[in-house]
């Protein structure tokens, strides 16, 4: 546990830190030395459909990030080691009582031979809330990553609040995927015919696949508002709007075909 | 630095073959996205904070001395849509190839040679304005208002719009343009990865549905 409450009530929010690491555990399975979870994120070593996998639940409908708290989640797997990372709940974005935004950052690493998913839910940025969202990876070129990201804007009928999310991957130290996406007030143009044209849901699923340097996947179009890209590495991502967040699962789910992993 | 010389670079006239894409309005147009000059406005701000800032920010840090080819690396990481690679690369070359004749500079010519298909479009925008004497910022407003001006000409040709509509969305843009371009010139001394990134989702969806038209105006 590595929380620490930074500030008298009213003036500033929660800084917490939670970390795992995955590394094989010499029996063709994947072992977990550190879980810690942090504040508002808590973590659950659950039951894994995949034997050779460990899995982490990020436990509880975080009623946070808040307006001034900043969280870290750190996930590495090891050369070698399998570990997925889900989520029991969607995040809420949700006011404080500072006007500093909140800040929400998870890095991922994943080393050679190691195979990383990271598929939260969805986070669902409520009115008058202010969240600064970075998601950092960084692969060894023979790395394996699954990543999804599902943003919702508002709850049902109300307008979003603030929201920057970026999405940045490195594979053997180059940039293979950086992506930024600004909502709500404050952000000109993000439901404009170029960005968001009224859909308030958006994710992105991103595959990496070290098999596919020889031959990437095509381009294909999943319907009026979602596409699967082949980037200009060995990766897919999956870009998708839709109008709520089922819908969006939907389109995201069977894209996920791709991988048999 | 010369205004002349930023007008030159900056004008619909210069050989660089810009005519012939739409960026994304064909595709908004049929999608009923953009159908008149409100709805182009609107358009047209989305892509200018998104698109139009990343491209902006590429052209600036080129203008500055950024390694051109850690720029090109950092443009494709921010185009998810091959469709929209290809055509950044098309363009780049065809700005390649209209600048080189016009200001020769062994920094051009290297980056030709590295990259003999074209380089991305923003990025050899800016090598280019550096090669011409202007400046980030320069270079900045060359791509910002570039990111606008070339969807609202095709709009025109799309809708049937007056183009005096047309001209009027650009001129309410005008300040945005030029804010852009200050963030764009702002960030160009950061470090490469640290670079605006500003994605839209619309524009790399609808980009692949239009690269698969067989019957359409704009090449993109």
């Amino acid at each position: 546990m590595t929380t620490t409450a930074t500030a008298p009530q009213g003036t500033a929010g929660v800084s917490a830190r939670a970390r795992i690491t995955a590394v094989p555990d010499g029996r063709g399975g994947t072992a977990l030395p550190l879980l810690s979870g942090g504040g508002p994120v808590a973590l659950r070593r659950t039951r894994s459909a995949d034997p050779s996998a460990a899995r982490v639940t990020l436990v509880g409908a975080m009623s946070a990030p808040l307006r001034g708290d900043r969280l870290a989640v750190e996930v590495r797997a090891e050369a070698g080691a399998a570990l997925r990372v889900d989520g029991s709940a969607a995040t809420l974005a949700l006011p404080g009582r500072t006007a500093e935004p909140a800040r929400y950052d998870v890095r991922l690493e994943a080393g050679e031979g190691g195979l990383l998913h990271w598929l939260p839910e969805p986070l669902i940025s409520v009115s008058g809330s202010d969240l600064r969202q970075q998601l950092r990876a960084e692969l060894a070129p023979g790395a394996r990553l699954v990543v999804r990201d599902e943003q919702v804007l508002g709850r049902t009928g109300e307008e979003p609040g603030r929201l920057s999310s970026r999405l940045t991957v490195r594979r053997a130290g180059r940039p293979l995927l950086d992506q930024q996406l600004d909502f709500g007030p404050g952000a000109p143009g993000w439901d404009g015919g170029a960005a968001l044209g009224g859909h308030r849901a958006v994710g992105q699923l991103l595959v990496v696949d070290p098999a596919w340097d020889r031959e990437p996947p095509r381009a294909r179009v999943l319907g009026e508002t979602a596409v699967v890209t082949p980037l200009a590495g060995p990766a897919v991502l999956v870009t998708a709007l839709a109008p709520d967040a089922l819908q969006l699962r939907r389109v995201l789910d069977s894209a996920l075909t791709f991988t048999s992993w | 630095m010369s205004v002349a010389t930023l007008l030159l670079l900056a004008d619909g006239r210069f050989p660089a073959g810009g005519h012939a894409h739409s960026g994304g309005v064909e595709a908004a147009v049929r999608a009923g996205r953009v159908q008149d000059a409100a709805s182009l406005e609107e358009f047209c701000r989305s892509r200018l904070h998104t698109a139009g800032l990343t491209s902006a920010a590429l052209a600036s840090a080129a203008a500055a001395g950024h390694d051109p080819l850690a720029l090109d690396e950092a443009a494709d990481a921010r185009t998810p849509s091959p469709a929209l690679r290809r055509t950044a690369r098309r363009l780049g070359r065809q700005l390649m190839r209209a600048a080189r004749a016009t200001w020769p500079d062994p920094e051009l010519d290297a980056l030709a040679a590295a990259r003999p298909k074209g380089a991305h479009q923003p990025v050899v925008l800016g090598l280019v304005a550096r090669s011409a004497g202007l400046g980030p910022l320069e270079a900045a407003h060359a791509a910002a208002y570039e990111s606008v001006g070339g969807a609202a000409t095709a709009a025109v040709r799309l809708l049937g719009l007056d183009p005096l509509d047309a001209t009027a969305v650009l001129a309410r843009l005008a300040a945005e343009t030029d804010e852009v371009a200050r963030q764009a010139e702002a960030a160009s001394s950061k470090a490469v990865e640290d670079l605006p990134a500003a994605s839209a989702p619309l524009l790399e969806i609808t980009a692949e549905q239009h690269a698969t038209w067989s019957v359409r105006l704009f090449a993109s």
